[in-house]
């Protein structure tokens, strides 16, 4: 790889980014429901160049025992990149990296499950980075919150989640790998459609009013893609609904 | 396994008839820190050390230099390794073993802070590009923790930072000289609690809340970093507070303890 620098790339030609793309546009968002046979639900979803799965298992027995809590819930979130996903292989397995997004990305999603329905029980999510492409735990977040809700878990709202950055000293929406990398912030949220926020990460150099900005676009992408998720999931059970054949009963 | 402290029930109303009233535990403002005291040079064989007082949470962090080979895609740069213990002598919550969910964001914070501020000079830390560069460790060591060891952090890893000497003469590198550092980072954690923001949350305080949001500044008065942590959730106007009064007591803190 040729070692670059933030002055040797130019971030916008006539107005518009290396992908053609507005400052203030998103990615192309595509988004299945259901693709996994064996979990209780599951979410396909791609944004821009990332391919992200989603899968939630439960509420099931908690192992190891002592995990569990008597009063609710406990909810584990897993974020893992396939080694194959990024240019230089990762090696299999946690780092610190995947660790910390597994944390934050869990307290995005915990407010909105209502995990006092399942006493001592456990809500797995699983999340897999089949390809990266910038905004991998934002995707992450997207999937696995659809996946939530095939999975019919209670939840009193969807969680969406989107990233803004800074480039060239402007604020873009959801940064793209060439952004990310050189760019100058990254501010990753998720929240709930009303805007409650359940995320926030920044890291970078912005000043107050520019993180102002960076925060109510973000918040715009989120709302754009709660309206991708809820049509993903409508369009599933609407499908479902349809009238079919009579089901036949093993037992009857 | 899991790092939280407990709480009794009656101590929880407690706190929170109190904060009804706009009362905290300990006679605090809602905004107001803790008092702060740095002693730096404490460890003599670190390059580079910092006890950090903050009400009765302590922080001692340690540096250590040694040169080492830089990343493939930074040859010409040095290299921060940010590293924390959240040993079990600190809290009845801490147990021995490897590092907890918590150490390690607490460790991603404070490195966050150092790395994102540019408050070291990586380049400057080059030896012989793509061969050898100085490697920065920087080890948190949390020895008594009565809330907001964040905080308590990341202000001694700048302060250990702003004591340091890279010990270029052991290796046979040159003189022995002060590591430059041009920005002082400062993270301001708050917590909020029916629509009450605390800075500085003491050990109770933390238990009774379930969201946190930190804001790192550099000395000019931007944002370098943020992360929010908890089950709870905030609203865009509570994150903008937390921002004005963090930058305000950034600003505090770092023209007292951390400026000439």
């Amino acid at each position: 790889m040729i070692a670059m620098d933030e002055t040797d790339i130019s971030f916008f030609k006539d107005g518009l980014r290396l992908d053609g793309r507005k400052a203030d546009e998103l990615r192309p968002v595509k988004i299945e429901v259901g693709v996994l046979a064996r979990a209780d639900g599951s979410c396909y979803i791609e944004m821009g160049g990332n391919k992200v799965i989603a899968a939630v298992y439960g509420p099931r027995e908690v192992h190891p025992r002592h995990l569990q809590e008597v009063t609710r819930a406990i909810v584990r979130y897993r974020y893992n990149m396939a080694s194959f996903s990024v240019e230089e292989r990762k090696r299999p397995g946690p780092d610190r990296r995947s660790y910390e997004l597994s944390k934050v990305s869990r307290e995005a999603l915990e407010p909105v499950i209502i995990t006092s329905f399942f006493p001592r029980s456990v809500i797995d999510v699983f999340v897999e980075v089949l390809q990266a492409d910038a905004g991998t735990r934002t995707a992450g977040i997207n999937a696995a919150a659809v996946a939530l809700a095939d999975a019919g878990i209670p939840m009193k709202s969807m969680i969406s989640s989107c990233a803004a950055g800074k480039v060239a000293d402007t604020i873009v929406l959801d940064p793209m790998k060439e952004e990310d990398n050189f760019g100058q912030a990254d501010l990753p949220i998720a929240m709930t459609p009303s805007g409650e926020i359940t995320l926030m990460q920044m890291d970078g150099g912005l000043t107050p009013e520019e993180f102002h900005q960076a925060v109510e676009l973000a918040m715009k992408g989120a709302r754009d893609i709660y309206e991708l998720q809820r049509a993903a999931l409508v369009k599933k059970y609407n499908q479902m609904t349809e009238p079919g054949q009579a089901e036949v009963h093993a037992c009857d | 396994m899991p790092v939280t402290n407990v709480i009794s029930e009656i101590k929880k109303d407690f706190i929170y008839n109190l904060l009804l009233k706009g009362e905290r535990i300990d006679g605090r403002s809602f905004h107001q820190y803790r008092e702060i005291s740095i002693e730096r040079d404490v460890i003599r064989k670190a390059e580079g050390s910092a006890l950090v007082k903050l009400g009765s949470s302590q922080v001692l962090v340690g540096v250590k230099m040694q040169p080492g080979e830089p990343f493939q895609d930074t040859p010409n740069r040095g290299v921060i390794i940010t590293n924390a213990e959240l040993v079990p002598l600190a809290s009845p919550s801490f147990e021995p073993g490897p590092p907890s969910e918590v150490g390690i964001e607490l460790a991603r914070l404070v490195d966050r802070g150092v790395r994102e501020s540019k408050a070291i000079d990586l380049e400057a830390l080059c030896i012989e590009p793509g061969k050898k560069v100085w490697i920065v460790f920087i080890d948190v060591h949390i020895l008594d923790d009565c809330g907001n060891i964040l905080d308590a952090a990341s202000l001694g890893a700048i302060a250990a930072l702003l004591s340091t000497k890279v010990p270029a003469s052991r290796f046979g590198l040159g003189e022995d000289y002060i590591l430059p550092v041009r920005d002082i980072p400062i993270a301001t954690t708050a917590i909020e609690f029916n629509d009450v923001l605390m800075f500085d949350p003491g050990v109770d305080e933390e238990a009774i809340a379930n969201t946190r949001l930190t804001i790192i500044t550099t000395a000019e008065g931007n944002i370098c970093g943020t992360q929010k942590s908890g089950t709870g959730m905030l609203r865009p106007e509570q994150v903008y507070r937390i921002i004005d009064i963090a930058c305000e007591n950034a600003r505090e803190i770092r023209e007292k303890f951390l400026e000439a």
